[in-house]
Order: C-alpha cells, then structure tokens, then sequence
C-alpha cells in the first residue's frame, strides 16, 4: 500500500487529485444552476423550496452533498497547499514579467480558487446555514410534502439588496474565470490531449466557463430588477 | 623513435575480425579492479564511457561542460554514414572504405578506415535501439539520402539534427552507467594535465571550474575524446569552448602531434559581418544541390555591392561569373569542399566579393526556383502564368527542402534568401589532424589513447561529410572497449593507481604554477584580443591557401603573439571562483603553441592535398598537386618550443590504387 | 551600413552562489547584425579593458542546439523572438534607447552560481533516473527489425529535439520541471524500443523530478511559449497518462 501514499505525494498524484476534484465539482455546478433556475418559475417559490426540500432530505442526495463538501476542501486544501510548494520552488521573482503569451486566470488560479472559496462561505452562510441550522426562515407548506423552509423568500430578500447582488457577480466574475482555465486543465493533467479532442474540449470549456456563471449571475439580476421594484 | 601502427596481419578485410577474436582481453573480476579515466563526452566520449561501463571498468568521465550532453557532437546537422545498402544501390563496406580513402586524399590509413566502415553498420543497430529517431519511411523503415563525395545512398539521419539525436542517444546510455555507479561523472571540471608515471599514462589534473580547485585523479588508462582544435582560427564553426587544450597537455608530455595541418574549410557558411563576430554558422553542404554559386564579372560590380549601392538581384545574367561551374564543368557547384572553398578565395582575393568586408560570392536559387515552379506549374496542369507566379510556385519547393535553413539565414543575416541571393564565405569546420595512434587508438604514450576528432586517424587530409559522426561512434562503441584490453590486460595486478605519488603532486605543482603565471602577469590586453590575432594570423597564413614564405612569417608572428601574450594578457578574477576568462587564458595558451606547429607542418608538407592547398605544388591550370612519392606518410611531431620533431609512418597502400582526383 | 545602437544593459550580478545579488547598469553601442551574446561579448571587453570582472553567462555552441545559453531578457527566457536561443537572438529585434534587463534564470532547483549562470545538473539527474533505453553496446539488432509508423517516428523526434536547456522551468511561475521531463517521457515512449521499460521510467523520472524541488504544473502553458525548440504540452499529457498508467497497473518501482 506504499505506492498510494507515493503516488499521492507525488506531483502528478496531487495533480491527479485537483483534476478529479475539479471535475466533480463542475458537474456539480450543472445540477446547481438546474436547480437555481427554479428561482425563475413565477410560481411564488414553490417550485424552488420543494426543490431545496428534497436536496436536504434525499438520502441519496445526502451523500452526495457530503461528497460534495468533502472535495470542495480537498481541492481547495490540496490547491492551495501546491500554490505554496510552486511559490517555493519558484524563489526569486523577476524583475521584469512578461507574460503576454499566457492568460492571466492560469497564473492565479489560487487567488481565484481562494476568493471562489470565500464566496461560498458567504453564500452557504447566507442560505444553507440559514435554512439548516436558525430558525430565521419561516415554514411554508406545499401539497405532497410536509412543512418545508421558505428559502425562497430568504433569497429574494437577499437579492433585493444591491451590495449583496454585487458579492455574487464578482463571486461569479471569478469562478468564470476559475473555469476558463481549470476546465480544459484538467483533462490536461488526466493525459487526454490529443489533436483530434483537444480543441473540443478547450471551445467546451470555454463555453461552459462563461455559460454556467452567466447562468447563476442571471437569478440575482433578474431578481433585484424585477422582484424589488 | 620509431613509429609502430600495429596493424594487424592478414586481408584488409579480416584485419578486424580476426584481431578482435586474438587479442589479450580482461576478465570480468578483473575488469572492476582497473580504473579508467576518459575525458569528453561529445561521441566519442560518451559512448566510451558508457561502454567501457558496460564491461565492468571503473570508469571516471570528465567534460569541462555544466553537463555531458552539451559536447559539440551535438551541432552536426547532416547525417551520418553507414555500410548498410538498404537502399540497394550496390552499397557495401568495402565501397565506403574505398569513398572514404579516396575522399581523403590518400593520407589515411588503409586499415583503420576498413575497420571504421565495417563497424558503422553495427553503430545505426545501436542508435535504433537506443531510442535514436532516426528519418522513416511511410513503411516504417530507416530512410537514407545521400551526400557530396559519393554516389551511393548511405546517409542515415534525423532531420537536420543528427548530431544531437546520436549525442543524446549516447548521453542517455552515460546517464544510465552513472546510475548504475560504474561511471562516475565530472562535471565542469576541465583537464589541464597529463601525469605519467613510469611512463605510462596514469592520470589527470583537472580544474573544478566552480571552485578553481586542482584534483588529481589517477587511473589505469586515460582516454582522450576532447575534440578537434578548429578554434585555433578563432572564427570557425566550433563551439566556443572547444579546445586544443587536453590533447597538447599531452603533447607536451609526449605523445606525438600528427597531420595538424589538416584542416576543413567548409564552403558554405554564413558570412563575417563585422570584428565582434565570436563565431560562425555553416549552412548545410545540400543546399548546393539547388543553389548556383556566382559573383559580378566587373570589379566595378562588386565594389557597389561591397558599398551597398547595388544588389546582387540587380547583375544582369551576362555580368555573372559562375565561377564553379565555369572551371568544373563536370561537377559543377557539388565539387568537394576543399575546392569550393579555394575558388571562393580566389574570386574574392581578386576583389570580386560581395559583402561589405568583400569576404563572400552569392549563394543564388533563383533559377532553382524558377526550374521547380515550372516543374509544379506543369504537375498541376496551370499555364500561362507569369514569370512571377512561376517563381512564387518554386519558392514553396524550395521552402520544403530547405526551409529550416533558409529560416536560420534570415535569422542571423536579417535577409530573405528567397529575394535576395544568399552570401556565403568559407570557415573552418573540422580538423583531421589530431593525437597520433596507433591502430588500437593507443598513442605513443603507453596507456593513453585518443578518440574522435581528437584523433588523426580515419580521414586522412579531408574528411567526407557525415563521416565524423560515424568515426566518434565507431571508436567509443566498437573498438576502444576491445583495443583498450590490450594495454590493461597487462595491467591486471597493478594495484590501484595512488594520486598521492610524486608525479601527480608535481603535476599539480607545474598547474597551479601556470595559473598563478598567467593571473599575475595582469596585462593591459584581453585573452578574447590575443586569441582574435592568432585566429587571424592563422587563417592569413595558415589557411585555405599556404606558401612557404606565408608559413614562415606566420610561424614567426605566432611566436612574437605568443611572447606578448605571456607579457601583457590581463585575466580578471581570480584562481578560486568560476572564472571563464581564466578558462579561457589556459586555452588560448595552448592554442598560441598548436597554431606553431601547424605552421611548421604545413610547411613541411609541400605538396597540395585535401584540405592543405600549398601554391608551390599545383598543376599547370592551378588545380592541386598531391606527391606522393615525396609525401605519403603521417608527419607526427614531438613538440619543442625551440624545433618541432618530424617522425613519420608510411602509409603503405595495399588495396586502393592512389589516383588524382578531378573534377573537371 | 547599420547604425549603432546606444543600449543599456541592466543585468544580474552576484558573485557567487551565497552571496546575494543586485543589478547593475551598463551602457553599451552595439549593431543590429551582432547576436545576443556577441553583445554582451563587446560589453564584457569594455569590462576588462577597465579591469573590472566581466558578467560571468554560459554559452558555447553558438547556433542554438547545444542549450548552454541561459538568461532571461526582458521577462523572457531566451528573448523576445519565439523558437529562438539567446545565441541565435539578433540585436535587431531591439532599438536604439532600450534599456534591456538581463536576468538569470529563476528557480529554486536551478540556483544562480555567479551572475547569469546558474546550476541545471538537476536535469541530468532526472535523466539518470530512467531517461534512458537499457541497452549495451554490441546487444542491438539490426535497425531494421522493428518498423516504426513514421508518424509516430516523428511524433517521438519532436520530443526528443529538446536541448535542456531550461527555459521552460525559468518561463514556467511554479518552477516546473515538467515539459523536459515529459519530453523526454514521449521521445522514448512512442518508440516500442522504449515501451519496454514504460513502467519503470515515468515512475522514476517523476520521482527525481519531485526530489529536486521543481514545482508542480498547472498548465499554464508558459514552458511551451517560452521553449526554443517548441515543444508542445501534449508531451506532458503524455507523461501524466504514461505515469498514471504505470502506477495504478504497473509494477511497484
């Protein structure tokens, strides 16, 4: 069992590890905008707390979820700790940087990583550790579940507010460009570079880099524009 | 002192397969009691070192380089040769022997280089197995192309990189002895001395080029594979470190010194543009397949090009001198080296030369390209095109044959070569001559031998292209670990070599002394400035064209140069710190002794051969004059400040009839 | 027929591997036909003549194959012109007035041994390792025993016209080793000489690597800008597959 340990001390393990963590966690910013787009039914929340209902009751989901948090740590922990060895391994800076021939996102990758990180700290604080754990959200019932949690009213009160519009557009602005490098980075590590696939996977990654963070930024606009007036 | 070549008895072509299977050999027990230090690792060195790891010796490899893989080796761009007829063109061991005889101009050894042609099928099965990416067929076999001097197909290579790939090949199997602890390596450390103890070789001093340190490290064996001394002409196509320096050490300590005249201008190089120039680049010998060579028929012509008033475009086709095709009709532009290069001296020497400095002739493809756009113009069906268009349709041609090339020419020159004719000049690219050995690569010195280019065995006066290549391999890979058991068997119960005995402290005493000499004579003038005056002394006098009274003066120049230098160089920095100026002042030193007896060599060799041209022996139209009722022997000299010693070897040829080479 | 050009050269200096460093400025005339170094060449004769020490750099081949030369100019290793050495980089790719900054290359597994130069003997330890095809002198058959698709004969020269040079761990902000390793990875491995031994050497070439301190790659894609021989970042896909490979079904090494 040596060679576990080995290979996660290596460099391309820990690589390993960003990439798949990486990975998991982009499908997992799909069902989180499927679900986010819920907020868009004008059905008074219905729709949105039925759905926030069964993310936090589904044991299946459960695990999931708990999966979920565990490789949002890994990754960050993980991350972050290689942003330290490369700072060391790196030493002196130069003097004069030129980098036009590389994106600015590749290169901050862990201050991208870290800010992304702060934001959902402030996120999960202002909804999950809401809903979960005070009693600040009141109870709304919907035919064929028992009494659920008004996260819905939570977030549109939220949203109406502009500084807190603004911290998810900027928390969005970030994971853009988190993805715009990571997406394609991580089939890289995985060793899937090829002619052929490589360009696929990079227009992909682009796409979904702007997509799915325009995605999530639309539910707070849309929500401080025509919900608050 | 009596010159022994040992070679062996018998036919030409069993020589060395029958001596292989005679010779005393060392047992394997045996093999790790001996040492073995072998200094270099371009070709030669790196993979006798590696072979000789192989087999069990303790071997001790030293370059002067921050690592082993970056020897000179590494800059050969064409190809490399071998007997191995899968062209099936009617190749055979016994033609390359014959080709590569006869390219020398009849100044090699019959054996040796029968011996060389053989092994060259065996170092392409090597370099496959190593990992060597060799040029492939769409079947997946090795390609081969051919090359100038020859009319068979028998080039291996790996685009223009050959040399790299074959020098990497070897350094990948170095790297693994190293790993394997049976070579140990030396970085950066540079040998400054021989130590001979009874005689016999029996180590080095070397510089540690990071802490100035002097080591001694002894061993049963030192082999020599440092290379060739082409820098003495300051500008030629050698890396800037290469050196003469090992090798004379040597001399200096006795071995003999043979051919050192010998050397190879390369006609096709990227010209001199102005006094900083520290080096020069060749352009492959192919591009004289395609490209014509030419300069303006009127003086008046070439001074306004020389001023930049007038371009080479701008000549009309009846002002054009087409020199090489007007005085060899029959080989045209593709003559050997030695005498494209002659000729370009000579148009240029008559104020015909087209660069500034008046040192070049045009290098022209624009009739090639014409050619070619008709050709495809024709394969594509496409007519009434314009001369233009034409010319357009050529350039990709040409581009796909020799774009790399003509790439690095706009690179270094800041011009199109596809608008503009190319300029080219001779420089000096390799040097036949080298350490006197014997035919298992042993000098005079018992227990010292030399490989590669450090040697003069193989090539006679001119060496054929892709041949050094093949030679480096050939004696690290297949016969110095076989030759090297004829000294060490002898050496079984020698108890390692202690390098506390007196030589080794002596020797590192005259060392240190000849640092300490040349950091305290703190001069007014830089090692770069005197090594800059004897490039040109050499090449003035010592050059493409040699006479007795040029040899003379020259001889003398180099004397006084030398005198000065030991007066008023000036070495900044000191003994014990990474000082390449230091570097730099060893070398040059020796370089000041090595251009002497050149000049003393080619002095005393009055005849024209290969790459020595001297004007006294030419024929009645000018063309070189080899003499070999006078002159067909190896001048190996033992060196004296005060008179050089000739001792010759005969070369006796048994198998080759010698015949004048023409090209008319 | 070229003007001179009135440069100044803000360049490195340190004496030594412990000894700390600082830049200097020096002004120098140079012309556009010179090279790079042929540059510094110039400067460093004017150093000497006025018995100062000259800027210590590595260079020898001087044609852009050997890999000695080693600085980084302006930001970027080698220069400013792509698939070039600073050997083969020519003074007219500047301009009069410029004030060029001269750096050694940076990386904690490279240090500075005396103003440019530094120490890359990491690389050859990460070759010792397992960059090799284990096969003596006098073992081979003939070459042509084993074809090789000429596509994957050329996907493996590519690899292997690496120079060692450096210029990827310098242009590279983590310090990483990775497109030489790799590509020393590829140029073996695409050749079926080399995979007989595909499960030992990733293995070991990557532990060494790690060993010697180089960073960890994040696909920045610096090293495959900046590398003069323009080798590409499928190599290092390469390596991680080849690696993975090796690990999760090979032999323990």
């Amino acid at each position: 069992m040596k060679w576990i340990i080995t290979f996660f001390s290596s460099s391309i393990g820990k690589k390993l590890l960003m990439s798949l963590t990486g990975l998991f966690l982009i499908l997992f910013l799909v069902v989180h905008l499927i679900g986010n787009l819920q907020l868009l039914k004008d059905d008074g929340g219905e729709a949105f707390n039925t759905y926030a209902y069964m993310m936090t009751h589904n044991p299946l989901i459960k695990i999931v979820a708990y999966g979920n948090y565990f490789f949002i740590i890994l990754h960050a922990f993980v991350g972050i700790s290689i942003a330290l060895y490369n700072k060391g391994a790196k030493g002196q800076k130069y003097a004069v940087s030129n980098s036009n021939k590389t994106t600015w996102a590749s290169k901050n990758m862990a201050l991208l990583g870290t800010l992304i990180l702060a934001f959902i700290l402030i996120h999960m604080g202002d909804f999950w550790f809401k809903m979960k754990f005070t009693d600040e959200l009141g109870m709304k019932s919907y035919e064929g579940f028992p009494e659920v949690r008004d996260l819905y009213t939570r977030v549109s009160t939220a949203f109406s507010q502009l500084w807190i519009v603004v911290v998810y557009l900027i928390g969005m602005m970030v994971l853009s460009f988190h993805l715009w490098h990571g997406f394609q980075s991580a089939f890289q590590t995985l060793g899937l570079n090829h002619k052929k696939y490589t360009p696929l996977i990079k227009s992909v990654g682009k796409a979904y880099a702007i997509l799915i963070p325009l995605g999530f930024a639309v539910i707070p606009i849309w929500y401080f524009l025509f919900k608050t007036m | 002192m009596s010159l022994n070549s040992k070679i062996p008895s018998g036919a030409l072509a069993e020589k060395w397969t029958k001596y292989k299977s005679t010779m005393p050999i060392v047992a394997p027990n045996n093999k790790r009691k001996l040492e073995v230090i072998v200094v270099g690792t371009g070709l030669a060195g790196a993979a006798a070192a590696s072979s000789l790891g192989e087999l069990g010796y303790s071997v001790k490899c030293f370059t002067f380089h921050d690592s082993p893989r970056r020897a000179h080796s590494i800059a050969a761009q064409g190809g490399i040769n071998a007997a191995k007829n899968y062209a099936n063109d009617g190749d055979s061991v016994y033609r390359l022997f014959y080709d590569t005889i006869k390219g020398g101009d009849y100044r090699a050894r019959e054996a040796n280089v029968h011996r060389l042609a053989e092994c060259s099928v065996d170092i392409i099965d090597q370099c496959v197995a190593q990992g060597v990416p060799f040029a492939r067929e769409y079947g997946g076999l090795l390609e081969n192309r051919s090359f100038g001097g020859v009319q068979v197909s028998r080039t291996f290579y790996a685009r223009g990189q050959t040399g790299q790939q074959l020098l990497i090949g070897a350094y990948q199997s170095l790297s693994r002895q190293i790993a394997l602890g049976t070579v140990q390596m030396y970085n950066r450390h540079e040998m400054l001395e021989l130590v001979k103890v009874d005689g016999k070789a029996r180590g080095i001093i070397a510089r540690n080029l990071l802490t100035g340190e002097l080591e001694r490290h002894a061993a049963h064996a030192v082999v020599l594979a440092t290379g060739g001394y082409g820098n003495v002409f300051y500008l030629s196509t050698n890396a800037m470190m290469c050196n003469v320096t090992a090798a004379w050490k040597s001399v200096k300590k006795g071995a003999l010194m043979a051919n050192p005249c010998f050397t190879q201008i390369h006609p096709t190089c990227i010209p001199v543009s102005g006094e900083y120039q520290s080096k020069l680049t060749l352009m492959s010998e192919s591009l004289r397949n395609d490209g014509r060579v030419w300069v303006p028929k009127k003086k008046e012509d070439a001074q306004a090009i020389q001023q930049g008033k007038l371009k080479g475009v701008n000549i009309k086709e009846e002002d054009r001198d087409y020199f090489l095709e007007r005085r060899y009709p029959a080989f045209g532009n593709l003559v050997p080296r030695d005498v494209a290069s002659r000729a370009a001296k000579v148009e240029c020497d008559k104020g015909h030369g087209v660069s500034p400095t008046g040192l070049a002739v045009f290098l022209d493809f624009s009739d090639a390209m014409y050619r070619y756009g008709k050709t495809e113009a024709n394969k594509k069906g496409m007519t009434g095109l314009s001369d233009a268009q034409i010319v357009a349709l050529g350039e990709e041609v040409v581009s796909a044959k020799y774009g790399n090339l003509f790439e690095m020419y706009e690179k270094i020159t800041g011009e199109n070569p596809y608008k503009e004719p190319m300029k080219i000049y001779p420089a000096v690219h390799y040097t036949m001559g080298g350490v006197w050995v014997d035919y298992n690569l042993e000098t005079n010195v018992p227990g010292l031998f030399a490989l590669g280019e450090c040697n003069f065995s193989d090539h006679g006066a001119n060496r054929l292209g892709a041949s050094a290549l093949m030679q480096g391999l050939a004696d690290g890979y297949f016969v110095i670990p076989y030759t090297i058991g004829t000294f060490l068997a002898n050496e079984i119960s020698t108890p390692k070599i202690k390098n506390d005995l007196p030589e080794f402290i002596e020797a590192e005493k005259a060392t240190k002394a000849l640092i300490d000499k040349l950091l305290n004579i703190k001069g007014n003038q830089s090692v770069e400035s005197f090594h800059r005056r004897l490039g040109k002394i050499m090449w003035e006098y010592c050059g493409m064209a040699r006479n007795e009274a040029g040899l003379v003066k020259g001889r003398q120049m180099i004397r006084e140069l030398r005198a000065e230098y030991y007066r008023d160089v000036f070495v900044p920095g000191s003994n014990d710190e990474y000082n390449p100026e230091l570097e730099k002042a060893i070398r040059v030193a020796d370089l000041l002794e090595h251009g002497e007896l050149m000049m003393v060599d080619a002095l005393n060799r009055n005849e024209s051969c290969g790459g020595h041209f001297r004007e006294e022996s030419v024929t009645d139209d000018g063309e070189a004059m080899r003499k070999d009722d006078e002159f067909a022997y190896v001048a190996a000299w033992e060196w004296n400040e005060t008179e050089p010693i000739l001792h010759k070897e005969p070369l006796v040829f048994e198998n080759v009839e010698l015949k004048t080479r023409s090209y008319k | 027929m070229s003007a001179d050009m009135n440069l100044k050269i803000k360049v490195w200096r340190q004496k030594n591997n412990k000894a700390s460093g600082s830049f200097e400025t020096y002004p120098v005339v140079a012309n556009e036909h010179m090279s790079f170094l042929e540059m510094l060449d110039v400067l460093n004769e004017g150093l000497i003549n006025q018995k100062k020490e000259p800027i210590a750099f590595e260079h020898d081949c001087r044609e852009g194959i050997c890999g000695t030369c080693s600085m980084v100019i302006n930001g970027q290793p080698h220069g400013p012109s792509s698939g070039t050495t600073t050997c083969q980089l020519h003074m007219r790719h500047f301009k009069d007035g410029d004030i060029i900054v001269v750096e050694p290359y940076r990386a904690s597994a490279f240090p500075v041994l005396k103003d440019l130069a530094v120490d890359r003997s990491a690389f050859d330890r990460i070759i010792q390792a397992g960059g090799y095809i284990s096969v003596n002198a006098g073992q081979a058959p003939d070459g042509n025993a084993i074809p090789i698709e000429k596509g994957r004969a050329g996907q493996s020269f590519e690899a292997a016209a690496c120079i060692g040079c450096g210029a990827c761990v310098a242009a590279c902000p983590n310090g990483s080793a990775m497109l030489f390793t790799s590509a020393k990875i590829a140029h073996l491995g695409h050749l079926p000489q080399g995979e007989v031994e595909s499960n030992k050497r990733p293995q070991a070439m990557v532990a060494q690597m790690d060993k010697e301190g180089f960073g960890m790659c994040s696909n920045i894609g610096a090293c495959e800008a900046e590398c003069p021989k323009e080798i590409k970042l499928e190599n290092i896909a390469f390596m991680n597959r080849s690696y993975l490979k090796a690990v999760f079904s090979g032999e323990e090494v």
